[in-house]
């Protein structure tokens, strides 16, 4: 047992050591390696809710544009008068010092975080209450009617956008702004993956299982299904929410559809991570992360202009024949990897069957 | 938000007919998706897309020089053969499994056709115009254009046909047995891979039909095929399956709707009153459903 931990000690912290000097190795991919992290978050929050307790949603993304819009609204509001920030031209007008930029971002990542969590607390009784398909559909619409309300919202800039306070110009060194929203992502990405790996130890993972497996039964079991499906929601939506705050501070400018709400590429993108890696284990979302930004980056710009056609294609691809990911297909193949005993006689006798 | 709506009736009867008038032509691409999800038990997040891309082909047809009314007849035969191929190709691969899969394939297959017409007709707003004039009611106080008229005469005629085609023909009771149970009707000696094939044939090519009216009444874009989608779906899981003239009242219900919404919160909340709409359908229906300890199956 211990050897298995030891080992684990050795992945992790090289792991974290390639983390911490990535930025400064690899300086050309900062962007890149920040938006990696950011779709790690999404894709293993999204594994909690999709992979773990069953309830696919196409709604994080809702958490996620909240937390772009509430985080870039706060460190605005705090200093200057929203209204006139959004204005065409207003962001020339106004400019955040040093100090008020970082305080501004400190308690807007904070609100980012909290409000969707209540957000998510406070729908989840009426949305968690439907079940499959309807859960997804009804999820979907949730998410693009944010993406809708909020394109004609006058104060938050409606249709025209929302430019996000620029990096304080006093920290003239171009790579700092790289290297700070790096250090932020990669925080939240352990934060978000110490949590998960502590539920994955935890009974609360059983009981999402148990949920995903059959909820009738779980509550039959005396489980109070609805309280911890709300709270799983909840979990999800603290994750989505700070790292759409992170992402509206790295783009620097947001729009209601195409970048807060993007359900057509980031709500797509944490599902097909998940599934691609492998939905209900703690690394495949990680793993579909990589090699989905890999991909995506790797080829974007060879396919320019057939990047839509090329995702469509891919999303049909992977969910056609490869439904359960690449830790279910080396799950299949390596069986004792997974710490999985395989009744040798059992699995004859159910081929012969066949 | 703007409740002139309320003070001037004539605004209302306005309102109303156009509703009226667009929700019949929801009705007839909600029971294709009706159709389609009785059968087969897929959700089909395309749909919205082959309404867009039947539009497309009446677009055409005009460009051409032809009158864009032909398209009614032309684009269900075009729709109908890419409806058959979609099948072939993908759709065949995901029925029989579970119901997420159908949606997020059908959701990429949407992504694909959105950035394909985007290509091929471009990211213009584009109108075929069907120059029908209009016709004004009430002392030209209601004024409705007779191409909306002719939509929703189309639309009604080709529902009718469709339900006598359901009922009397070979094909059409091959698809109503597998609808009741695909494996019995295969002990039967139905075809059902056939059958699934046609099926989703017909649906693209109600959706081909729902198209081209829309291309003569409304606008067409490459991307607004999703807002289509949602509207099918709030009205089938508000009428049922297969419950005709229930998705034909909700279809208007959806219409009347939707033409209040834009006069009352304003046009750029027209498509968030939409989708708001469904979450409040999907989450009215659970609580009632709660009650008797269900919920939506």
């Amino acid at each position: 047992m211990s050897k298995i931990k030891q080992k684990d000690l050795i992945l992790y912290s090289a792991l974290i050591i390639f983390g911490l000097f990535a930025p400064f190795i690899f300086s050309a991919f900062k962007v890149q390696l920040t938006y990696l992290c950011i779709l790690i978050v999404l894709a293993m929050t999204w594994n909690l809710q999709g992979g773990e307790m069953g309830y696919n949603t196409f709604g994080n993304i809702l958490f996620y544009g909240l937390g772009m819009y509430l985080c870039a609204s706060v460190q605005v509001g705090m200093f200057f008068p929203l209204a006139e920030w959004t204005e065409s031209g207003g962001e020339k007008t106004f400019v955040h010092t040093t100090a008020q930029y970082f305080q501004g971002m400190g308690v807007g990542l904070l609100v980012a975080a909290i409000v969707p969590t209540i957000v998510a607390g406070a729908i989840g009784y009426a949305i968690l209450g439907l079940r499959g398909h309807y859960f997804a559909i009804c999820t979907l619409g949730l998410g693009i009617a944010g993406g809708e309300i909020a394109g004609g919202i006058e104060i938050i800039g409606a249709g025209q956008g929302f430019t996000t306070p620029p990096f304080p110009a006093e920290i003239v060194d171009n790579e700092a702004r790289g290297e700070f929203f790096y250090f932020l992502s990669f925080v939240l990405l352990i934060a978000a993956f110490v949590f998960v790996k502590y539920i994955y130890g935890s009974r609360f993972k059983l009981i999402l299982n148990a949920i995903r497996d059959n909820e009738d039964k779980a509550e039959a079991m005396g489980i109070q299904t609805m309280k911890y499906k709300i709270t799983g929601w909840m979990c999800s939506a603290f994750f989505c929410g700070l790292a759409g705050g992170i992402m509206g501070g790295l783009i620097g400018y947001i729009d209601s559809t195409d970048v807060a709400f993007d359900g057509r590429e980031m709500g797509v993108f944490m599902v097909l991570m998940a599934i691609l890696g492998g939905k209900g284990t703690l690394w495949g979302p990680v793993i579909g992360a990589t090699l989905f930004h890999i991909f995506k980056e790797g080829l974007w710009t060879l396919i320019l202009g057939w990047q839509y056609v090329a995702l469509g294609v891919l999303i049909v691809v992977i969910v056609i024949y490869f439904p359960e990911g690449l830790m279910g297909w080396l799950r299949e193949k390596y069986p004792e990897r997974f710490g999985e005993v395989i009744d040798e006689k059992d699995r004859k006798a159910s081929v012969e069957l066949k | 938000m703007d409740f002139l709506i309320f003070k001037v009736p004539m605004l209302m009867v306005q309102a109303s007919l156009d509703g009226i008038l667009l929700g019949i032509l929801f009705a007839l691409i909600a029971y294709g998706m009706a159709l389609q999800w009785g059968v087969m038990n897929i959700i089909n997040i395309a749909q919205g897309d082959l309404v867009i891309l039947g539009g497309y082909i009446a677009y055409t047809m005009y460009l051409a020089g032809i009158h864009p009314a032909w398209g009614v007849i032309v684009s269900p035969i075009i729709m109908y053969f890419v409806g058959w191929y979609l099948y072939k190709l993908v759709i065949n691969k995901v029925v029989d499994r579970d119901l997420f899969i159908s949606i997020l394939a059908t959701f990429g297959i949407a992504i694909v056709m959105q950035q394909l017409m985007n290509f091929i007709f471009g990211a213009d707003v584009v109108v075929a115009q069907s120059e029908y004039g209009t016709t004004m009611l009430f002392d030209n106080s209601v004024t409705l254009p007779n191409s909306k008229i002719f939509s929703a005469v189309v639309s009604i005629l080709y529902a009718i046909a469709l339900v006598f085609y359901m009922k009397k023909s070979k094909l059409g009771r091959a698809i109503r047995a597998t609808a009741q149970n695909a494996r019995a009707a295969k002990i039967l000696g139905v075809d059902t891979e056939k059958v699934y094939a046609a099926t989703f044939g017909i649906n693209a090519a109600l959706c081909g039909i729902a198209g081209a009216l829309i291309a003569i009444t409304l606008t067409l874009h490459p991307y607004v095929g999703l807002p289509y989608t949602v509207r099918s779906f709030m009205i089938v899981i508000v009428a049922g399956l297969g419950n005709l003239p229930a998705v034909a009242l909700s279809g208007m219900g959806l219409g009347v709707f939707e033409e209040f919404a834009d006069y009352i919160l304003g046009t750029e909340f027209r498509i968030g009153a939409v989708f708001l709409l469904l979450v409040f359908i999907l989450v009215y229906r659970r609580f009632k459903l709660a009650k008797k300890r269900e919920y939506l199956k």
